[in-house]
């Protein structure tokens, strides 16, 4: 019977030391990396034959559109369900992501990337939740253009990669960035244009960032991030120097 | 006089609609959801969401949504909710709209609408292919909004337990357990609503995310909530076969142009078009499933021998395609690593709706009082069969309906959340625990994600598109059997801490009873009837049958009460075609 080899970095909680565990489960075609991870659960065992218990991760849509299952996959941050085992090297060495604190195995928890839109304001205010008629027109171009932005699902993959964002440092990080830039093109959203540079400006802001420019290179989305970066940065100078003469 | 207490129990789309309702309404609002909010399954959602605007020179109006709305559900759905929604769709897309949804426009900076299944009017509002995720993001930040001016408190990654029923019966409240610390603690409130989404996940391989097991539903329902219609699966006809999912390609597909076929003698064979002429390949899906299912399974025509049927791209505009149907294209590609602008993409039927849920009235208060339900796991709106991006709309609308509903309630009790006698939360608290320490404790044989496993394939092969009342049965004993099965598995993990395998243990459990619901409803309705479809009694039957099926809980078996009729208005039943035009 034809199988697949992992080796999974494990730790029992926050305040546990990470080990290594390797496993073998039977390969079924079209495989992924979380049908591996559901494979160890029917025989949680380890390759030496002890038995453990099943690895902790977190998944939920399975087609690469909420963002749950990131994991660093070969030393690659991506999404474990769109990771199909046929082109990657054996055996698979699973981690969690580095940069954020560890739940459990390969769980982590993100909630301050969540904090992070909190700052910046990532919302349009409306007026209310009922019908007080049609939004603004616009063009299919600039659809086209935030939709680029809006599909970002907070996965993580981009500060997973930047060398600026860690633990010690308060960057917010790059999908903020890009939020900001969403929010700031809409027709309504820019009414509070200046607040969200604001935010940008204080800690953990946009002179965080060091322009590595590894935030787009790993998006799954490939959102452009480096775009937004540069015109959200000239955006900061201007609102700078306007504030200087007000 | 003090603030008003609503818990919501689910942060998907209608889950947070009913949150800002709520809070909107000026009561204190807490969220328990077992993903953080924005993972949801509303951003699994692809093609769209449904509103008459008539803005294509077609002719649309209210009252074509809402007929083709009761037409397509085969008249099951009570007409005075369906009227309410269709007449709430266009301000809801307003809504949307102004908070930011990027919704493709037209040259005039309109909103374009497209074409969907069951309907002859473009009326489809769209994101590109990832509609459910872009709406559920909109409403993900209205909540960071709301949570930043402290009027609404997120619990993410707490799981829902139970409700609290104080001594007359009336829901005060839930108990909920925190998956990581895995704290229990109960979460007083003057109303609930449950917006927990479908049961797709009793199934296994399905279209749904892997969180969707109906727990909460069924937990309420084994508390004393009434079941409605639990027969009533929709099978979304295109999905992506897959082991651990069944990656839905969404019905805008073909609303856009995608052609259905299989190879018969050497040439394409566009079944659908062929048999459906007035609709083609965009008939409903109970009834496209059914001509798939029919193709392949029947007179053996599926694709080399295999169970999936073409579903055609290739001769679409490739500009149009990457702007109005790239997460689609993208999922597949991933996936199989075949690009879907070149080659067809192969798919096959998947479970993908609950038509069926928690009985509620025109209000979304269930048959416990205090307890309101919303979204998918309610069972109003769409009959015996949910038209394609309806579904958006009906979560939002339900979620807008309960919110309000459950502050109004709120406001006529006589002891507020503040005065309820705090034992009832202790017992509660108790009777959770000694679940916990009962599943902790299994020691047995069986593995229960095996057991899981079983349970996929007895519902996938028999309370499937075409049902037989023998194979209902047995796979009813079957479901005895796991059940029995389980009681004697093993729980590997028995860590304090983020126990994963505990709350699977706990949905697990609560499956069998979702399952049994399925079958023995199935079994119960000699009729067909949209979804329902059982050849040995292949027509629908309105003289006995135009009722809904509630369902009570027993140990032994459901209890059944078909005396609610359903409501018909100025739309009299007639026989259903996609065939021809009506």
């Amino acid at each position: 019977m034809e199988t697949v080899r992992l080796k999974i970095k494990r730790q029992d909680g926050p305040n546990d030391l990470p080990y290594w565990e390797e496993f073998e489960v039977p390969y079924v075609q079209r495989m992924n990396v979380v049908m591996a991870l559901q494979a160890i659960e029917k025989k949680p065992v380890t390759i030496e034959g002890i038995p453990t218990v099943p690895v902790v991760w977190e998944c939920s849509c399975l087609e690469e559109v909420c963002g749950s299952c990131t994991m660093i996959i070969n030393g690659k941050v991506r999404q474990a369900c769109s990771a199909l085992v046929d082109s990657l090297e054996q055996p698979i060495v699973l981690e969690p992501m580095s940069k954020f604190p560890v739940v459990r195995d390969l769980r982590v928890d993100r909630s301050k990337m969540f904090e992070a839109l909190k700052r910046i304001g990532a919302w349009v205010t409306v007026d209310g939740y009922h019908d007080i008629g049609p939004g603004p027109r616009m063009s299919p171009a600039q659809q086209q253009k935030a939709y680029h932005f809006s599909r970002c699902m907070i996965c993580g993959c981009c500060c997973e990669a930047c060398p600026q964002y860690n633990s010690r440092s308060p960057f917010m990080g790059a999908f903020a960035i890009g939020q900001t830039y969403l929010f700031n093109i809409h027709p309504i959203g820019k009414i509070e244009k200046e607040k969200r540079l604001d935010a940008l400006m204080g800690e953990g802001g946009i002179a965080d960032c060091g322009n590595a420019q590894n935030c787009e290179s790993v998006c799954p989305k490939n959102i452009p991030l480096t775009e937004a970066i540069a015109l959200i940065g000239w955006d900061t100078t201007i609102h700078t120097i306007k504030k200087f003469f007000r | 006089m003090a603030k008003s207490k609503i818990v919501v129990v689910g942060g998907g789309l209608s889950g947070l609609m009913s949150a800002l309702k709520a809070a909107e309404a000026g009561a204190l609002v807490d969220i328990i959801s077992s993903v953080p909010v924005r993972r949801s399954h509303s951003v699994c959602a692809q093609g769209g969401i449904n509103a008459a605007l008539n803005t294509k020179g077609e002719g649309d109006s209210i009252d074509t949504h809402i007929y083709d709305t009761i037409y397509g559900g085969d008249f099951l759905a009570h007409q005075t909710p369906v009227k309410r929604l269709c007449h709430s769709a266009p301000g809801i897309i307003y809504m949307f709209d102004r908070m930011g949804v990027t919704f493709n426009r037209t040259k005039e900076g309109l909103l374009d609408l497209r074409l969907f299944g069951g309907v002859k009017k473009r009326r489809t509002c769209f994101s590109g292919a990832t509609t459910g995720q872009q709406l559920m993001y909109s409403l993900d930040e209205q909540i960071r909004r709301y949570e930043a001016l402290n009027l609404v408190k997120k619990y993410e990654n707490w799981e829902f337990c139970s409700v609290v029923l104080d001594s007359n019966g009336i829901c005060r409240g839930v108990s909920a357990m925190d998956r990581f610390s895995m704290q229990l603690r109960a979460f007083p409130a003057d109303a609930v609503i449950l917006c927990t989404g479908g049961f797709g996940h009793v199934y296994g391989t399905c279209t749904n995310s892997t969180h969707c097991t109906g727990y909460a539903a069924a937990e309420v329902y084994r508390r004393g909530a009434c079941f409605a219609n639990a027969e009533f699966v929709q099978f979304h006809p295109t999905a992506i076969p897959g082991s651990d999912k069944m990656r839905l390609i969404s019905e805008a597909a073909r609303g856009e142009g995608g052609r259905i076929w299989v190879p018969r003698d050497g040439k394409p064979w566009y079944f659908l078009e062929e048999w459906y002429p007035a609709y083609g390949n965009t008939v409903p899906r109970d009834v496209a499933a059914r001509a798939i299912w029919k193709v392949v399974k029947e007179m053996k025509l599926g694709v080399n021998g295999e169970d999936v049927v073409y579903l055609d791209l290739t001769h679409l505009d490739h500009e149009a395609l990457a702007e109005r149907l790239e997460g689609i294209l993208e999922i597949y590609e991933k996936f199989t690593g075949e690009d879907p602008r070149k080659v067809p993409m192969k798919v096959f039927p998947a479970v993908h709706y609950s038509m069926g849920g928690i009985w509620v009235d025109y209000e979304h208060h269930t048959s416990i009082k205090g307890l309101f339900a919303a979204g998918e796991c309610d069972y109003q709106y769409h009959g015996a069969n949910r038209l394609g991006a309806n579904s958006l709309l009906s979560a939002t609308h339900s979620g807008m309906i309960a919110g309000e509903r459950a502050v109004a309630y709120a406001k006529g009790l006589k002891t507020n959340w503040e005065n309820v006698q705090s034992s009832i939360y202790d017992t509660e608290l108790e009777r959770q625990e000694d679940i916990n320490k009962h599943f902790i404790l299994m020691d047995g044989p069986e593995n229960p994600h095996i057991l899981k496993d079983e349970l996929t394939k007895w519902l996938t092969d028999n309370a499937t598109i075409v049902r037989y009342n023998k194979n209902l049965e047995e796979t009813d004993n079957k479901i005895s059997e796991l059940k029995e099965r389980f009681m004697r598995s093993r729980i590997h993990d028995r860590s304090g801490w983020a126990n994963e395998e505990l709350f699977f243990m706990r949905t697990l459990e609560a499956q069998f009873e979702i399952a049994r619901l399925i079958v023995r409803s199935a079994i119960q309705r000699e009729e067909s009837r949209g979804s329902h479809y059982k050849p040995e009694t292949p027509k629908r039957d309105d003289e006995k049958w135009l009722c809904v099926t509630k369902a009570y809980y027993d140990l032994e078996s459901p209890r059944f009460d078909y005396s609610e009729k359903v409501e018909i208005l100025d739309i009299k039943p007639v026989p259903r075609r996609y065939d021809i035009e009506h």
